[in-house]
């Protein structure tokens, strides 16, 4: 019953409901029933958090779209607004024939939305949504929800390749050039967050940033100001949103990946897309924007108060204030989150789509420099104040590069060998395509 | 018995794919036979408490190592090629080796007592399952001695907590390690003996490979048609 | 502790191992071979996490098989590079068809 796979308070709880209905002599396996329902209610939590959200931006891109293009949007479904316009949308699509071409490889082209969405679905598990409240509670939690992500683009590169169509693939092999690219600066910039905090730890890292909004990482040096916009960057073109939407340049690719896709798993991926949207923005969000604070001073003064009430509840582990704040500070998480969405839902609208050799181009020879010397600015930021007198007198810039990020700086730097290669195997095969 | 049950499943799923991947003729297939297998790998170094080489082996194996395989095999597939099959008497005499390198690793595996090793080996350190599970037993005698019914849940749940929270967390000390410090081994020393070494040296060696795999592999992968003058040259 | 013991991993090892090397050994398309080889180190490396797991020998294990993950990715940069360059002379990855030189 090792590792850090459920949270404890939950499966300790039922395991306690449920030691007074057994026998002692089987405590085993009621802590394996235990563990089992915990970590199925978890399960469901995130699940829904992870179909409801794509629902909201679903419907929040329809309407945002109208607005951007004078029309109106939804209006019909669900009220007024058309609130439950994705929902429909969803019915429909699941009622659409499953449709598999003759040439397709079968069995890949079953699983690849499944895929996409898996590891969508997984970097869920790490994304701390309020104080305590997470999935998995990793120590490397910010090494592995990029890791997590860095998956979502087998699906992709696997359902343009399995469909047989030659619109699908070059799609594919678009998006795997641009998601592999895309990681490296992605990565080098949310290191200058994490060499800030000193921790790999998501939870370690929001709440390093209470207290107000000048605490929040965004404003803690010039270079981590920058970074903040470079992150927010790289992590549209990463989950592949306008304009950098070239695997699905429905202006030359058809369709791009998903031409050959209908009905359930289509819509799958496009769960996957907003979900992933969600989670680099929540990413964004607890790096540089304090993440569950609120940033003012009143209602965090408010909250903390709140935190200790309650301590009398029967259930071992849980306070009652605390739970209400971590419902609030949850709401202000997602709302910071969605606000990002929303930001990239209006880029989309707004910004007309770049080439594919303009995307790679931007990649690999503005964004990583870019983040590089950022990253290297973030660094030294630290000594530069220290000698000259001007060192915060809290607890950042504890140490210049901590060992636990140090190791990361490690992982990533492969990958940065990695990225290059593809870039240029790709554009060398981009340019034969197009020829 | 969670630990067993998910060790199971996540060694199955791991060996099941890799036989996959050996029994698979095409080349995309194997692909996502090969993301199976070290998916699972990377499930089973989190069932080891091995947190951070588990989201490594997933960051740079899983997502940078079969990303560019994949996109080999992208490149490089033109019809014929996908299916390039070995013949019967190849994979017949394949399997037959293999089942034969199996049970030499196999018998030699299991003629091993692993129980003792700890008695065997001349270091005074205690490998971290059994640290963990002296600290469970530790965690259960004191449940025993306080003997009451109200304090023992509570305190084995504070026992667990402390074990899980501490389960996994190899980051500081890894890269600890890899500066060249070793707390792990050097905090329990006695004085006088010296500091074990860490891995700043190799570290760096890996560190300018990689830069120079960077060049080199750009520089191979380079596109070398020489088709117009001047075509390629803004490249 | 009631968990899984070495032995199981080592299993698990070997399996993979020997799968590795028969991959290695069957298969004519390069990027095949490229796959027993990520296959083989991999095996080696459950090996190294579960001796740092079981054994005294702590750390050591876990940075050895960190060392194996970035240089197996470095190996595959440039395997996959020369991949290229063969398929570009030849038009086919086919590892039997690499047979100029002998003599």
């Amino acid at each position: 019953m090792n590792g850090p796979l459920a949270a404890l308070t939950i499966q300790q709880f039922l395991a306690d409901q449920l030691a007074s209905y057994g026998s002692p002599d089987r405590a085993e396996f009621i802590g394996l029933i235990a563990f089992v329902l915990a970590g199925l209610v978890h399960a469901t939590l995130l699940i829904s958090l992870f179909a409801v959200l794509p629902m909201v931006y679903i419907w929040m891109e329809r309407k945002v779209a109208g607005r951007i293009q004078d029309r109106l949007g939804p209006t019909r479904v669900g009220g007024k607004f058309g609130w439950l316009q994705t929902l429909a949308d969803g019915i429909k699509l699941i009622q659409k024939e499953d449709l598999i071409p003759a040439s397709a490889d079968a069995m890949i082209f079953r699983m690849s939305p499944y895929l996409a969405t898996i590891a969508s679905f997984a970097a869920f598990m790490v994304l701390p949504i309020a104080d305590g409240w997470v999935g998995v509670a990793s120590e490397c939690g910010a090494f592995l929800i990029l890791a997590l992500m860095s998956l979502e683009v087998f699906g992709i590169i696997l359902a343009g390749y399995s469909s047989g169509s030659k619109w699908a693939l070059f799609g594919a092999m678009r998006e795997a050039a641009q998601m592999v690219s895309y990681e490296i600066p992605m990565a080098i910039c949310a290191l200058i967050p994490l060499v800030i905090a000193g921790s790999l730890n998501l939870q370690v890292i929001g709440q390093m940033q209470s207290g107000g909004a000048w605490n929040w990482f965004v404003f803690h040096d010039p270079f981590a100001f920058i970074a903040f916009f470079c992150y927010f960057v790289v992590a549209t073109a990463s989950v592949k949103r306008a304009p950098f939407d070239l695997a699905e340049a429905e202006s030359e690719l058809v369709a791009g990946f998903h031409t050959e896709y209908s009905g359930f798993r289509w819509s799958i991926f496009f769960l996957a897309e907003y979900a992933s949207m969600f989670a680099v923005s929540g990413i964004a969000v607890l790096l540089f924007l304090g993440g569950w604070e609120t940033g003012l001073g009143f209602p965090e003064a408010m909250l903390s108060g709140i935190r200790g009430v309650g301590q009398d509840v029967p259930i071992e582990g849980f306070v009652l204030g605390n739970y209400i704040a971590n419902i609030f500070a949850a709401k202000v998480f997602i709302l910071k989150a969605s606000l990002l969405v929303f930001v990239q839902i209006w880029v989309r609208w707004t910004l007309p789509r770049l080439r594919i050799d303009q995307v790679m181009t931007t990649c690999l020879k503005y964004l990583v420099p870019i983040s590089c010397c950022l990253f290297l600015g973030a660094v030294f930021w630290p000594l530069l104040l220290a000698s000259s007198g001007l060192e915060r007198p809290i607890l950042f810039g504890r140490a210049l590069v901590p060992p636990a990020v140090a190791s990361a700086v490690g992982g990533v730097q492969s990958r940065v060998a990695i990225g290059s290669q593809v870039g240029s195997a790709v554009a060398t095969a981009d340019r034969e395509g197009t020829r | 018995m969670i630990e067993q049950l998910l060790f199971w499943v996540f060694a199955i799923l791991t060996c099941g794919a890799a036989v996959a991947v050996v029994a698979t003729q095409n080349v995309v297939r194997m692909a996502f036979w090969l993301i199976v297998s070290l998916g699972s790998v990377s499930a089973l170094f989190f069932l080891l408490h091995a947190d951070f080489l588990g989201a490594a082996q997933l960051l740079i194996y899983v997502g940078g190592t079969v990303v560019l395989l994949v996109f080999g095999v992208m490149l490089t597939a033109s019809g014929s090629s996908v299916r390039i099959k070995t013949s019967p008497a190849e994979a017949f005499v394949g399997a037959g080796v293999g089942l034969l390198l199996l049970s030499v690793l196999l018998f030699s595996v299991t003629s091993v007592e692993w129980d003792d090793l700890e008695s065997r080996l001349p270091t005074r350190n205690l490998s971290p399952a059994a640290i963990d599970s002296q600290r469970e037993a530790s965690s259960d005698a004191d449940v025993a001695a306080a003997g009451s019914s109200v304090a023992g849940p509570a305190r084995e749940a504070q026992a667990a907590l402390a074990a899980r929270t501490q389960a996994g967390r190899t980051v500081r000390q890894l890269g600890l390690g890899f500066l060249g410090l070793r707390p792990d081994q050097d905090l329990n020393r006695p004085e006088g003996e010296g500091l074990s070494s860490g891995y700043l040296l190799p570290f760096e060696i890996v560190s300018i490979h990689l830069l120079v795999v960077l060049v080199g592999a750009a520089y191979l992968a380079r596109a070398k048609r020489r088709v117009v003058a001047g075509a390629s040259a803004d490249l | 502790m009631g968990g899984v013991g070495l032995e199981a991993y080592l299993i698990v090892g070997a399996i993979l191992f020997v799968c590795g090397v028969v991959c290695m050994a069957t298969k004519r398309n390069a990027i095949g071979v490229l796959m027993g080889v990520e296959l083989v180190l991999n095996g080696a490396n459950i090996n190294f996490v579960a001796f740092s797991r079981f054994t005294p020998l702590g750390l050591d294990g876990q940075s050895f098989a960190l060392f194996v993950v970035v240089l197996a990715a470095a190996e595959a940069a440039v395997a996959l590079a020369i991949a290229l360059n063969f398929y570009n002379n030849h038009t086919t990855i086919d590892v039997d068809r690499g047979n100029e030189l002998h003599g």
